[in-house]
């Protein structure tokens, strides 16, 4: 029997995208599917949730209008993707590790990282790349698939050191299967049987690719069987059936049951409704009406209705939160802008000690600047 | 009856003999006075693919969002449209898969033009490219030949995230059996494309993507070709050499302006723009004359294609010299983000400096 078969849940009633057969817990009305579970989250887990989703939200928002005015170099929107990826990081402890790519905002905060500091290397401060030493998370992953077998090796490297309370989640879109390295990732996990869930946001695109371009089988999830691990398919817009899935692949990753292996291959049907960047323009490869069915299933309404129904949540505390949301994001952008850096960080961190020729580079550099000052650099010579 | 002369004769158009393949549409650019078209030098890439696809049926472009989308920077722009989706593909994402899928097409007897979307995300095509693209003729002693070609804008200057902004020249300058070209203007970028396309080896086409649309030049309408292995020589001076190549050609160009009006020095610019093969005539002849030299890059510093440039002076030039070559360059560490990259690249400030401690040592 398989672990996500104790999850109670029921397909879709709208035979509407994503497939019938992902995980789904709540309808898009927020109301529990019919028979259903709740997860094991408290109310007030429940409204962390829901607060991180706002924020996800309007972190979103902000951060695509501060591209726009030129505040900050390209974004990589993540709107109507929020739900799975603050219900997967809620669905690690804090022991666990998280291995990010550069859409994943939202499960980077909600694993602890700040807004400020993603803004920072956002509006090209490299300080922004420094992760907290309490938050157990990888500076984000930029090229397609490489973090796949690193996190696996994370993962392997504390079971080799008897650290078995920890387990790694992998962050991945739908291109990345089409790579080697997540091939080789997957293999290797299970060949080592180590503790890691493996989470494909197959958000449908690839820039211009569509899924059905990406890849002759029908899902991803499939691919798991090549591997020998379990797979799992989830509604990537149910932000509770995603915790539910995600909770269930920690669980087992760290405390399997005889016989199970630890790997787990989630794919979290999602769809990008925004542009692949602020540097992409989506209408030059689909239509304006693709993906209108997914409109209807955005993760934040969905889990903001049933808080509704189930009277978690009312009129004024939804007001209470939006405003701690937007000073929160104030805060971040103000001081994120407000960050001072120096040329000579340049050569920090190549190292754990410069070498001799960095230390030449430096002071040449320094002599410069004293000699000419900082705005003859910008002089680029076009 | 076939003789051992048929085989050196030129076959002409025949694609699938790709060692007579090498036409080359020779037109003297200088003198060129037909019908030109105004073109940055994305578009001057973008013409010289469809001119290439045009002419030779064996030729297609494959690579990540080149169809449909048109490529990220619009370097195939409807291209698609014109070719179908059998001559200009659209991949799965994989750089490995891709590279080394051009190389079976190409033993198959088709010209693959790969595009890697960003040089800094070709890394995983690094096996396919050094041990098989650059291999192949000699592991099967001339049996097995690739004509295929690898774009790649590299460069910073954009500021773009992390990974989009390397300039890993160096690295396949080194490798035997690859060439590698890189354009600083539309003319050449066109010209270089059309020569890599008819090459019967692996090319390498590096694009400056700072440059695809900083300016625009009037380029001939017609084929023709920009011969692999030759330097251009951009303005012509007696004080100094400045070697350069791709993006850092445009500031060597203001600042040797700069320098022939504000300090009376006469630069030299010479644009390597092929960078494997090099010019050895063009770099020794242009020290002989003026005795001094600097060499500009994007690239760290260390083991740069300007340390070959130094040593290939050394050996052809070294009794004309007047001073140390002086090299402006990346530093030894990675390229930052936006709000550090003046200070990084090459810019003007930096490249007065070089030039000027090489004048005045």
């Amino acid at each position: 029997m398989s672990t996500y078969d104790e999850i109670e849940s029921t397909q879709s009633p709208e035979p509407t995208s994503p497939p019938e057969d992902a995980v789904q817990i709540l309808d898009t009305d927020g109301s529990l599917l019919p028979g259903a579970k709740r997860p094991d989250l408290t109310d007030e887990e429940l409204l962390e949730m829901y607060e991180e989703l706002v924020l996800a939200r309007r972190f979103d928002e902000r951060a695509t209008g501060l591209q726009r005015q030129g505040r900050i170099s390209t974004y990589a929107p993540m709107r109507g993707q929020e739900g799975s990826q603050v219900a997967t990081s809620f669905a690690l402890d804090a022991a666990d590790w998280l291995v990010p790519t550069y859409r994943d905002h939202a499960a980077k905060h909600a694993h602890g990282r700040s807004y400020e500091s993603l803004l920072q290397h956002l509006a090209g401060y490299r300080e922004g790349y420094a992760v907290p030493d309490d938050v157990n998370a990888l500076p984000e992953y930029i090229p397609i698939g490489t973090q796949v077998p690193q996190a696996m090796g994370l993962a392997w490297g504390f079971t080799m050191q008897d650290q078995h309370d920890r387990a790694v989640l992998c962050h991945f879109g739908d291109g990345a299967t089409s790579t080697g390295d997540f091939h080789e990732g997957l293999n290797f996990a299970a060949v080592y049987d180590v503790p890691s869930i493996f989470v494909c946001n197959n958000n449908q695109w690839a820039i211009s690719m569509p899924f059905e371009s990406q890849t002759a089988t029908e899902t991803i999830v499939e691919k798991a069987d090549a591997y020998g691990v379990e797979g799992v398919r989830v509604d990537g817009t149910d932000p509770l059936a995603v915790y539910a899935v995600t909770r269930a692949a920690v669980q087992k990753a760290k405390h399997p049951a005889e016989g199970e292996r630890r790997p787990t291959l989630i794919e979290s049907c999602q769809y990008r409704l925004g542009a692949h960047s602020t540097a992409d323009d989506p209408s030059a490869y689909r239509d304006e009406d693709d993906g209108e069915d997914w409109e209807d299933r955005d993760p934040v309404e969905r889990l903001e209705r049933y808080l509704y129904r189930e009277e978690i949540l009312d009129d004024d505390l939804a007001d209470e939160i939006a405003d701690r949301v937007e000073d929160c994001l104030a805060t971040a952008i103000e001081r994120a802008e407000a960050t001072e850096t120096d040329p000579g960080r340049m050569f920090e961190h190549v190292y754990e000690e410069p070498t001799d020729r960095l230390r030449e580079q430096l002071a040449d550099l320094d002599g410069l600047r004293e000699r000419h000052g900082d705005e003859a650099f910008e002089e680029v010579g076009e | 009856m076939s003789t051992a002369a048929d085989g050196l004769e030129s076959a002409g158009d025949d694609a699938v003999d790709q060692e007579s393949d090498v036409a080359t549409d020779t037109i003297d650019l200088d003198a060129y006075d037909g019908p030109t078209e105004s073109l940055s030098l994305v578009e001057g890439v973008r013409d010289g693919l469809e001119l290439e696809l045009a002419r030779d049926d064996s030729v297609v472009v494959l690579g990540e969002d080149v169809g449909t989308n048109g490529g990220v920077f619009r370097a195939t722009e409807h291209l698609q449209d014109e070719f179908g989706p059998n001559r200009v593909i659209d991949t799965p994402l994989a750089e490995s898969a891709i590279v080394g899928s051009s190389i079976g097409l190409a033993l198959s007897g088709m010209r693959p033009v790969a595009e890697m979307q960003f040089m800094g995300f070709a890394s995983p095509a690094y096996d396919q490219l050094v041990s098989h693209a650059a291999a192949m003729r000699s592991r099967s002693h001339g049996q097995f030949t690739l004509p295929m070609v690898v774009r790649m804008p590299y460069g910073g200057g954009i500021a773009a995230p992390e990974h989009h902004s390397e300039s890993r020249e160096a690295a396949l300058v080194h490798e035997p059996g690859l060439k590698v070209v890189t354009p600083s203007t539309p003319t050449d970028a066109k010209g270089l494309i059309a020569a890599a396309v008819r090459d019967p080896d692996p090319v390498i086409v590096l694009e400056p993507k700072r440059l695809y649309r900083a300016f625009r030049e009037d380029v001939p309408e017609e084929p023709y070709t920009v011969p692999i292995g030759e330097a251009s020589v951009r303005r012509e001076g007696e004080d100094v050499s400045l070697f350069t190549w791709g993006a850092s050609t445009q500031p060597a160009l203001a600042v040797a302006e700069d320098l022939a009006a504000e300090n009376g020095i006469d630069v030299e610019v010479v644009d390597l723009r092929s960078l494997s093969p090099l010019d050895i005539d063009t770099i020794a002849e242009s020290v002989q004359k003026t005795g001094r030299a600097a060499v500009v890059h994007e690239a760290p510093k260390t083991a740069g294609v300007g340390a070959e440039v130094v040593a290939t002076i050394n050996e052809e030039a070294l009794y004309y010299l007047e001073a140390p070559v002086t090299r402006v360059t990346g530093f030894d560490a990675p390229v930052p983000l936006s709000t550090l990259e003046d200070f990084y690249l090459p810019q003007a400030l930096r490249i007065r400096e070089g030039v000027l401690e090489a004048v005045e040592a």
